[in-house]
C-alpha cells in the first residue's frame, strides 16, 4: 500500500486539495464515467440528505445496493420529464436550503443565464449544487469542474482518478482517490506506478 | 334507561326508499322499477305504486316485469347511494330530536321523549313530519310506541293498531320463525304473550322472547344515535370582490386557521387541501395542494399555497373562498425530543413544493426489495407516501450504475481477454467471478428469457470496471452495469 494522505490535512505537495470538498453556496460540475460516484462520496462526507434530480426517461439507473459510503435511505430521487423541469426543480431546491447538496443530471448544454441562475440560487440558499454533465458540455458559470474516471490498479479495485479541469479560484490538477470506509471519507492515494 | 317519564319512540319506515330517491331525480309518471343484478339475472329491486298496481312485485325477474307491463320504465339501482340518502335523512331528522338511529336498511328510529312539546305535542309533530316527507316525495309509514319494538311493529304492520292485535311478523323475527309460529296457531302478538314462555324458549331460542320483551317494554332497548363524521371544510364570503394575490393569501390564512383548529381537535392532519375561489361571474377555480406529510400547521401550509394562488385568474374579482381538506390522515401529537433531525419539516415542505410543480409521485425514494435479481433488489416509491427503510444488504459487491444488458461479442465461459464495448476497445486486467443468479421462474420476465446468468466483475486496463454476465444456457456475453 502506498502512502495515504487525508483530504482534511492537505499537504503542500498537493495544492489542488483545497478544491475538495466543493465550496458551499456554489454550483460545480462533474463529468466522466464515475461522476455519480463523485456525487455520492461528496454527499456521504456532508452526511445529510441528498436530492438527486434526473430525467425520468433515462434507461441508466442508480443501483442503491452499489452505493459505497452513502446510505440509500437518505437519497430523494426526483424524476422530471425534461431538462427545463430539472432546472426549475433544482433552482427551487437550491434556493430553499433544506438539503445541503443537490445533484442534477443534465442531458443537454445549458445556457449562461440558466447556469447563472443556479449559482444565484445556490448562494441564496447556502447550498451546494452539482451538475453531472457529459464530457465537453461544461459551462462558464461553474465554480469547479471535475472529470472522474476509474483507474486500473493491480492491488486495489476501487481506485479513481479525479481531475480538476476547471477551477475559478485556484489551481487545477489531478487526484487519485479511494473511499476509506473506516474513516468514512475520501482519501487520496499516490498514483500507481506504471 | 330513562326514568320518571314515559318514553316515546317514533319509527319511520320508507317502504319505497330506493325508487322514491330515483324518482326525486328523474320525475316521471307511470310504472317505474329499479333493477339490480343478482347472480346472472336482473331482478326488480324496488318499484313505485303504479308498478305495484300493475301486479309487479319485488324480486321478480326484470324480463318478466317488462313482459307484463310493456310501458315500464326502469333504472339501475344504486344501494350505496340509497344508504347515503338514508344517512342524509337521519341528519335531517335530528331537527326533531337529538336521538336518531338508523333501522337498516330503510328506516329511522327517533326517541322523541321530552322533545315533542316543542312542536306542539306528539300528534302535531307526527303530522308535520309526515307532511314534510310527503312534500319531499317520500312514501313513509310512521309508527309510535313506548318501546322501539312497538314503534317498529306499528310502522310496518298498521299505524294505529293495538300491539296485541298485530301479527307475530311485527316482532322483527326471521321468516322461518314466523312461519313456524303461524303453524302452531300463534298469529298475533297478544296470543304469543299469553302462551307459556318455557316451551317457546325451548323451541325457538332466546331470540323470540327477547324480541317479545323488547316490544312489550319488559326489556330495555337503546337507540344508538350516530355521530356525524367531522367535516373539514370552511368557507368565507366577502362583501366586496378581491383580486390581489396578497388579499387572497390573507383570506386563505384566515380559513387555514379555522381549518387547522378543527384538524387539531380531531388529531388529524390534512394530506390534500383544495382551495376553491369563486369569482363574481360565477366561474370557479380550484387550487389543489398535495402535501408530502399530513400537516395542520397554518404557518407552514400557507406559503405552500403561494404558487397555486399566483396562477389563478381572478377575472372581475373573487367573492367567495372555500377551503377543504379533501384527504385527512390521523396525526397524533408527537413528543418533542432533542434526538432526530433538527428541522424535519423543512424537507417535507420542499417535497410538497416540488410536488406541486412536477407531481408528487415523481419525488421518489429507494426501498429495499427481497430479490436476488439485480434490477428487482430495490423499488422506487413516492417519497411522500413512504418512510425511509434500513436493511440494505448486498451479498456481493454490486455496480453503482445499472443499464439494460448490452451484448458484446465473445465466446466461452470465462470473460474474454479483449472485447469492444460502446465503441471502446478494452483489455481485461482482472476478472472476479462467477456469481450465478437464477431467474425467478414464478415471475414472467422477458429480460430473463436467456436463463441463468453467471456474473463477473471485470476490471479493464483502461480503467472501466464492468459488470458482465454470461448466459450458459443460451451462450452470449452482456454488460449490465458499471462499478464505482
Amino acid at each position: 500500500m502506498l502512502g495515504v494522505v487525508n483530504l482534511a490535512g492537505a499537504s503542500p505537495q498537493l495544492p489542488e486539495l483545497t478544491a475538495y470538498p466543493p465550496r458551499r453556496s456554489r454550483v460545480h460540475e462533474a463529468s466522466g464515467p464515475l461522476a455519480a460516484s463523485f456525487a455520492l462520496w461528496t454527499a456521504a462526507q456532508v452526511g445529510a440528505d441528498l436530492l438527486w434530480i434526473r430525467e425520468g426517461w433515462r434507461s441508466e439507473q442508480l443501483n442503491p445496493l452499489g452505493f459505497e459510503g452513502f446510505d440509500p435511505s437518505r437519497l430523494i430521487l426526483i424524476q422530471t420529464k425534461d431538462q427545463t423541469a430539472t432546472l426549475a426543480v433544482a433552482e427551487e431546491a437550491l434556493r430553499d436550503g433544506a438539503v445541503p447538496l443537490v445533484v442534477l443530471e443534465l442531458t443537454a448544454r445549458i445556457d449562461l443565464t440558466a447556469g447563472r441562475r443556479l449559482q444565484l440560487a445556490a448562494r441564496a440558499g447556502g447550498t451546494t449544487g452539482l451538475c453531472l454533465i457529459a464530457e465537453g458540455m461544461g459551462l462558464n458559470a461553474a465554480e469547479t469542474r471535475w472529470h472522474c474516471r476509474p483507474v486500473f490498479d493491480p492491488q486495489d479495485s476501487t481506485r479513481q482518478q479525479w481531475s480538476l479541469i476547471k477551477n475559478k479560484s485556484g489551481t487545477i490538477g489531478a487526484l487519485h482517490v479511494r473511499w476509506d470506509s473506516k474513516a468514512h471519507r475520501v482519501t487520496v492515494v499516490s498514483p500507481a506506478r506504471e | 334507561m330513562f326514568d320518571g317519564t314515559q318514553r316515546r319512540i317514533v319509527s319511520l319506515w320508507f317502504p319505497r326508499l330506493a325508487s322514491d330517491r330515483a324518482l326525486r331525480m328523474h320525475a316521471q309518471n307511470g310504472p317505474f322499477v329499479l333493477t339490480l343484478r343478482q347472480g346472472s339475472a336482473n331482478r326488480v329491486h324496488c318499484l313505485n305504486e303504479a308498478a305495484e298496481a300493475r301486479g309487479l312485485y319485488r324480486g321478480m325477474p326484470f324480463s318478466d316485469a317488462r313482459a307484463y307491463c310493456p310501458d315500464l320504465s326502469s333504472l339501475q339501482a344504486d344501494p350505496q347511494a340509497d344508504r347515503r340518502f338514508l344517512g342524509l335523512l337521519r341528519r335531517w331528522a335530528t331537527r326533531w330530536c337529538p336521538w336518531v338511529g338508523i333501522e337498516t336498511p330503510d328506516g329511522l328510529v327517533l326517541d322523541i321523549t321530552g322533545s315533542s312539546h316543542i312542536f306542539g305535542g306528539e300528534e302535531v309533530m307526527i303530522a308535520a313530519l309526515r307532511a314534510r316527507l310527503c312534500r319531499a316525495g317520500l312514501s313513509v309509514q310512521i309508527g309510535t310506541g313506548d318501546t322501539r319494538g312497538a314503534a317498529w311493529a306499528r310502522a310496518h304492520h298498521g299505524e294505529d293498531a293495538a300491539l296485541e292485535d298485530l301479527p307475530v311478523a311485527a316482532l322483527r323475527l326471521d321468516p322461518e320463525t314466523v312461519t313456524s309460529l303461524q303453524r302452531m296457531g300463534l298469529r298475533s302478538i297478544g296470543q304469543l304473550a299469553d302462551s307459556p314462555r318455557a316451551p317457546l324458549a325451548r323451541r325457538f331460542g332466546a331470540e323470540l322472547l327477547l324480541r317479545l320483551d323488547q316490544a312489550l317494554g319488559r326489556q330495555a332497548e337503546q337507540i344508538g344515535p350516530e355521530v356525524d363524521p367531522p367535516h373539514y371544510a370552511v368557507r368565507m364570503t366577502l362583501p366586496e370582490p378581491i383580486g390581489l394575490v396578497s388579499d387572497v393569501m390573507a383570506g386563505t390564512a384566515r380559513l387555514l386557521e379555522r381549518l387547522c383548529a378543527k384538524l387539531k381537535d380531531h388529531q388529524a392532519g390534512a394530506r390534500i387541501l383544495c382551495l376553491s375561489l369563486r369569482r363574481v361571474d360565477r366561474a370557479a377555480s380550484d387550487v389543489e395542494l398535495r402535501l408530502a406529510r399530513p400537516m395542520r400547521d397554518p404557518a407552514r401550509i400557507l406559503p405552500l399555497f403561494e404558487r397555486g394562488v399566483a396562477e389563478v385568474d381572478a377575472g372581475f374579482g373573487i367573492d367567495q373562498m372555500r377551503l377543504e381538506a379533501v384527504q385527512v390522515e390521523p396525526l397524533p401529537p408527537e413528543q418533542v425530543t432533542h434526538i432526530g433531525p433538527r428541522d424535519p419539516g423543512r424537507l417535507d415542505d420542499l417535497i410538497t413544493r416540488i410536488g406541486t410543480r412536477i407531481g408528487l409521485e415523481n419525488v421518489q425514494r429507494f426501498l429495499p426489495a427481497d430479490s436476488h435479481i439485480p434490477e428487482r433488489s430495490f423499488i422506487l416509491v413516492p417519497a411522500a407516501y413512504s418512510r425511509p427503510e434500513r436493511g440494505w444488504v448486498a451479498p456481493r459487491p454490486r455496480p453503482l450504475i445499472l443499464f439494460p444488458p448490452e451484448p458484446v461479442v465473445a465466446t466461452g465461459h470465462e470473460p474474454p481477454a479483449r472485447f469492444r464495448w460502446r465503441g471502446m476497445s478494452l483489455t481485461v486486467g482482472r476478472a472476479t467471478g462467477p456469481e450465478r443468479i437464477a431467474p425467478e421462474w414464478w415471475l414472467q420476465d422477458d429480460n430473463w428469457r436467456r436463463g441463468l446468468r453467471d456474473y463477473w466483475r471485470v476490471e479493464t486496463h483502461q480503467g472501466r470496471r464492468l459488470w458482465m454476465f454470461h448466459t450458459p444456457q443460451n451462450p452470449g456475453w452482456f454488460v449490465q452495469g458499471e462499478f464505482a
